[in-house]
């Protein structure tokens, strides 16, 4: 069964905080727990319609696709204190969790967030926190709230207080292409424009810290790879060896960085100590080697190679003179790979004559499952918990952000109010 | 009779100002006509492609002659391939005769692939193909210094839109003169 609906992210209120991305969940409620968010309670100001704070974590809850909030109007009260809750009506409207809380504007620019969360059956509470926040802080702790009722009932660590990046290719009739590299919520508030260029701007990776991104930018007539602080703007460029400096992705300590370069011939894979500038040569071969991406202990890579005529994806030690070990054996086109948290599952693009889709390969199982349909699919990313797979796409001949989880069967649309949206990278944290 | 001499000098007409400024028309991957640079080795033999005999030098201002096969400057290729067809061949030949008769000049190739596939990979086979080209141009005597490679990917396709009749636009070398 397929339902639409689209999670209250437009432009109501246009205040600073306004969302470049609006998202709409497509496909697959069922199957998700039936949870109840009652509006929280404002008290000593007016709510703040960009910082509606229990709406931000609903929306969360439905995007995670784990849970399907009760939407407003089958709410059956308004509770504002534990006292007040009445839970055998609750458990009569089906819901097995319930959240309620309060915002207090005590100052200005000084607010306290406080919410609980309840098992309705056991009529116990489960999870209750305080939090104090700025007025730009508030919807990051809205997504703190969800990443904490998240974790507690299903294990999975957070994913919504975090930032994404993305590049976005404007072309105005008759003027060239436009670059563009932005970082935004999870829910896509708050863009922060990072780079503009007329030249391309490719693979953003984010460091382990949420501090750092590193990308590929053609700004000055070459491809080369820049190091970003996103709070202090501050660039280092860190690789321009003549031919390709490509793929940059940070191993898991944010020491090194794995990269493509072709300075020696041919497109291989190399690792660049980020404190000493010392580089290590670690795929040889005469075909395509490209796109690394660490494995979650930093012992090993997953890379993309030609050597056996087509692109298919390899794993190679750091360390060592092991030859690397093919991964991906059905289809003529398996590449760019991302690998989940736990090192257990890697999301890839998989080619089949003109689709491009995203799929997961189960390390373990050896086990491939098509999720999306294509047929542009690309740019694959686990979300941090490993739940969901960001991806770029198209609709309607236009390309758009994309989600799956990675059971394939809850998948949401990120879509761009003006121009391209393409190569996502979600932060493990926000910093 | 008259009407099929016609047809055919206009189909010879046709053919010769097509040659090597446009794609293949099959497109796809697994196309025949996809050549190998090894099969380089049979210089002008097979007076097949151009129509123009090699020559053994051209002069510096022979570039700007609209109706030389030197105004030719793109090389199309197939897909996830960095084969260089026979035609493009003959094409690349008269640029590296060129190129070596005139040391002073330099050129820059740029590689460039369809939308499909991923982007890094794509910049990588970009960067094949500009090499397949570079390789042939040395092959008849262009230094390696008066050639640079530029590898774009995807990121600058020559033609919008999403079927084979773009994507055959897009994957390219070009040869861009300095």
């Amino acid at each position: 069964m397929k339902r639409y609906f689209f999670i209250l992210l437009l432009f109501i209120f246009c205040a600073p905080a306004h969302a470049v991305l609006n998202i709409e969940i497509t496909d697959g409620i069922e199957g998700s727990l039936p949870i109840a968010i009652v509006p929280f309670q404002w008290t000593g100001g007016v709510k703040l319609g960009d910082a509606d704070v229990s709406s931000i974590v609903a929306s969360d809850l439905a995007r995670s696709g784990k849970f399907s909030p009760l939407p407003n109007k089958d709410l059956i009260a308004y509770p504002k204190e534990v006292e007040d809750i009445h839970f055998p009506s609750w458990k009569m409207t089906g819901v097995d969790h319930l959240v309620i809380g309060v915002v207090k504007q005590n100052g200005a620019d000084d607010f306290q967030v406080q919410f609980r969360l309840f098992d309705v059956l056991k009529g116990e509470q489960l999870l209750g926190y305080s939090f104090a926040a700025t007025r730009n802080s508030l919807r990051s702790v809205a997504h703190r709230i969800s990443d904490y009722i998240i974790k507690n009932l299903t294990g999975l660590s957070g994913a919504f207080d975090a930032r994404i990046a993305y590049v976005t290719a404007r072309q105005t009739p008759g003027s060239a292409v436009s670059y563009l590299l932005q970082a935004a919520d999870t829910d896509g508030f708050n863009p922060q424009n990072l780079l503009t260029s007329k030249e391309p701007i490719m693979s953003p990776s984010w460091s382990p810290d949420g501090k750092q991104l590193a990308y590929v930018s053609f700004e000055r007539g070459m491809p080369e790879i820049f190091v970003h602080n996103i709070h202090t703007a501050k660039r280092e460029l860190v690789s321009k060896f003549s031919g390709i400096n490509g793929a940059p992705t940070w191993s898991p300590d944010g020491t090194r960085m794995a990269l493509t370069l072709s300075k020696d011939g041919n497109p291989d894979i190399y690792i660049l100590n980020l404190r000493d500038k010392s580089l290590k040569r670690i795929t040889k071969h005469w075909s395509i080697d490209t796109e690394a991406v660490w494995m979650p202990d930093g012992q090993s890579l997953v890379f993309t190679s030609s050597r056996s005529g087509k692109p298919q994806l390899y794993r190679v030690a750091v360390d060592g003179d092991d030859r690397p070990q093919r991964l991906t054996f059905e289809g003529d086109y398996n590449a760019n790979a991302s690998v989940s948290g736990d090192g257990q599952t890697i999301s890839f693009v998989n080619g089949e004559a003109n689709a491009f889709r995203i799929a997961v390969l189960y390390l373990e199982t050896g086990l491939v499952q098509i999720l999306t349909e294509g047929p542009l699919d690309e740019s694959p990313e686990f979300s941090p918990n490993g739940s969901m797979v960001l991806y770029a796409s198209q609709y309607q001949g236009k390309p758009v952000l994309a989600a799956v989880s990675t059971d394939g069967r809850h998948k949401q649309r990120l879509v761009l109010s003006d121009g391209d949206v393409r190569e996502p990278a979600w932060s493990t944290t926000r910093n | 009779m008259k009407n099929y001499l016609l047809i055919l000098l206009m189909a010879i007409t046709l053919a010769a100002c097509d040659e090597n400024v446009k794609p293949d028309t099959e497109g796809g991957d697994g196309s025949s006509s996809a050549g190998d640079t090894a099969q380089v080795g049979s210089v002008g033999a097979d007076g097949s492609g151009s129509g123009q005999m090699l020559p053994a030098s051209y002069d510096a201002s022979a570039i700007n002659d609209a109706n030389s096969i030197l105004a030719g400057r793109v090389v199309y290729f197939d897909f996830d391939s960095s084969n260089v067809g026979d035609d493009y061949v003959e094409l690349i030949k008269h640029h590296g005769v060129y190129l070596a008769s005139n040391p002073s000049v330099n050129i820059r190739l740029e590689g460039h692939t369809d939308e499909r596939g991923t982007r890094e990979y794509n910049v990588a086979l970009a960067d094949r193909r500009a090499q397949a080209v570079k390789r042939l141009l040395m092959f008849q005597g262009a230094a390696s210094d008066q050639i640079a490679i530029i590898s774009y990917g995807e990121e600058k396709p020559a033609s919008l839109g999403h079927d084979e009749s773009a994507w055959r636009l897009n994957r390219r070398a070009e040869l861009v003169y300095q």
